[in-house]
């Protein structure tokens, strides 16, 4: 069987012809559209590297089928700078020494994001730490995560002030 | 993974035919089902993906005061929505103890009451298992069994329902809609379940082409909003599953019970209501002896299925824990860890 299926991606669309239905969202992004920045770890939903958005919530792209998001806007780790500026959670990731190896960042930094537009954890770092639970780093650089999200989500807070005022 | 067949209808007729075919399953999420593929211990000849099915992902109220919840409403989204959350507190507060955010964002309603037992043996295809593989055995007897069940457990099977969603809904009375083959049905969602007795392979009572459609909770059940919690120890902070978890439910008139409804979590194949439990409540205060008496009665079937004796007197601790914080209030806000039996009722840090 072959399925046609459309996404947007990082705000472009791609069409792709699926030869196999068994391609999860991950694999469809790394192999076939050449996105390797999401990364592939357990592969069955434990550790959170594959994290992306779709359709603005942030899910494991690995427990996804590919087949089943026909029509879906994805944002992976590619697509949240505009160009050479950094996005506020990838800034505030390194100034707060919030990965050491790197392998699970991608997914961290796409889990904050989405965590953000979720707007539950507000300035409360229990709740962050709580809300990134589903991203795990090997290299414990979790102190270190929680720092840049709460300076993410207060850097949020202050634009939105200075768009308001 | 083995390949199969993958089908998108665009009725729900349409996929209860697809799904009523030898070898066929319904895809939501995917998000237990495709591991369970990726594993071999699911080798589905067909999917039929039901998330584009029209009409299922609504929370509609209900004229008694109840709720309807589609089965393809996401977890995340039961659980912020606001009216559900103050209605049923419990229920949002277990759902937001369950997996990741990225796993509530995905998992549904429906995939959550099907999900499959975590026992490491099921999963494990060169083991043993009777669920898996009737009549091959089970290799948990004898094995690596802290987690398993300590209620309704045979000598085939002793693996546990994993849901922490269930748990509160059994206790609430919640009742599950099945489209099938023969048109539409109601089952209570306590019946749902199936102890494995000699046919651990049968879990639920659902016949092939049957599908969830929704969830309803009764209007009596917004009647214990003011003192409902859920509370779940887990072997570490978050992101794991129930060792052994609980949900209470009080109507408290002028300090006195007038109803009470219980549940247990992690300690069988089925979620547990402790309904002998709930009568001797009735008429009491909040009172830690009569909570106490309460959880043996819940438990006065227990018995371990291997190294897990320890459960049984956790069990009955995490009801007394649970119906004190119950009959102390709902919170007004969930606290930061969901059900964890060590957050602070106000949500206070606990790692600062």
């Amino acid at each position: 069987m072959n399925f046609s299926i459309s996404l947007t991606v990082n705000g472009v669309r791609r069409d792709v012809a699926l030869d196999d239905p068994r391609v999860t969202l991950l694999d469809l992004l790394r192999e076939r559209l050449d996105l390797t920045g999401t990364k592939k770890g357990c592969d069955r939903g434990q550790c959170g590297a594959c994290t992306v958005l779709v359709d603005g919530r942030r899910i494991n792209s690995c427990l996804a089928l590919a087949v089943s998001h026909d029509g879906a806007e994805i944002l992976t780790i590619e697509g949240v700078a505009r160009g050479d500026q950094l996005h506020p959670v990838q800034a505030a990731f390194i100034a707060h020494d919030g990965l050491q190896c790197g392998f699970c960042t991608p997914g961290q930094i796409m889990s904050a994001i989405g965590l953000l537009r979720e707007g539950q954890a507000g300035d409360d770092p229990e709740r962050v730490r709580e809300g990134m639970s589903g991203n795990l780093c090997r290299c414990g650089a979790y102190a270190g995560i929680t720092e840049a999200v709460l300076e993410a989500q207060n850097s949020l807070v202050a634009t939105g002030q200075r768009r308001s005022a | 993974m083995k390949t199969f067949d993958y089908l998108r209808p665009a009725t729900i007729s349409d996929a209860v035919a697809a799904a009523a075919e030898p070898g066929a399953a319904y895809l939501a999420a995917g998000t237990n089902l495709l591991d369970l593929m990726k594993g071999g211990i699911s080798r589905p000849d067909r999917l039929v993906d039901v998330t584009r099915l029209p009409g299922l992902d609504r929370i509609e109220p209900l004229p008694d005061g109840g709720v309807r919840i589609g089965a393809m409403v996401r977890n995340a989204d039961l659980a912020c929505d606001a009216g559900f959350a103050k209605s049923f507190p419990a229920v949002a507060e277990a759902l937001l103890s369950g997996a990741s955010a990225q796993l509530r964002n995905a998992a549904t309603v429906g995939g959550n009451l099907l999900q499959r037992t975590r026992c490491g043996y099921f999963y494990d295809v060169a083991s043993a298992c009777n669920k898996r593989e009737p009549g091959s055995g089970c290799d948990a007897r004898g094995g690596e069994n802290r987690l398993h069940a300590v209620l309704g457990w045979s000598e085939a099977c002793i693996a546990t329902h994993p849901s922490d969603f269930c748990v509160p809904l059994i206790a609430l009375d919640a009742v599950v809609e099945i489209e099938g083959k023969s048109g539409r049905r109601e089952v209570a969602l306590e019946a749902l379940h199936c102890l494995p007795g000699d046919t651990p392979a049968r879990e639920t009572v659902l016949e092939p082409g049957d599908l969830i459609v929704a969830v309803r909770l009764p209007g009596q059940a917004r009647a214990f909003s003011a003192h409902a919690r859920y509370l779940k120890v887990r072997e570490r902070t978050s992101y794991a599953f129930a060792v052994v978890s609980a949900a209470a439910a009080l109507r408290i008139e002028q300090g006195t019970i007038r109803e009470a409804r219980l549940a247990l979590g992690g300690v069988a194949a089925k979620p547990w209501r402790a309904r002998a439990a709930e009568q001797i409540l009735l008429g009491a205060g909040a009172d830690p002896a009569v909570f106490r008496r309460a959880a043996e009665a819940a438990l006065a079937d227990a018995k371990p299925s291997g190294d897990n004796q320890f459960k049984i007197e956790l069990a009955r601790r995490i009801l007394v824990r649970t119906l004190t914080l119950a009959a102390a209030g709902t919170p007004k806000r969930i606290a930061a860890l969901p059900a964890s039996p060590f957050a602070s009722a106000s949500g206070a840090l606990q790692h600062a």
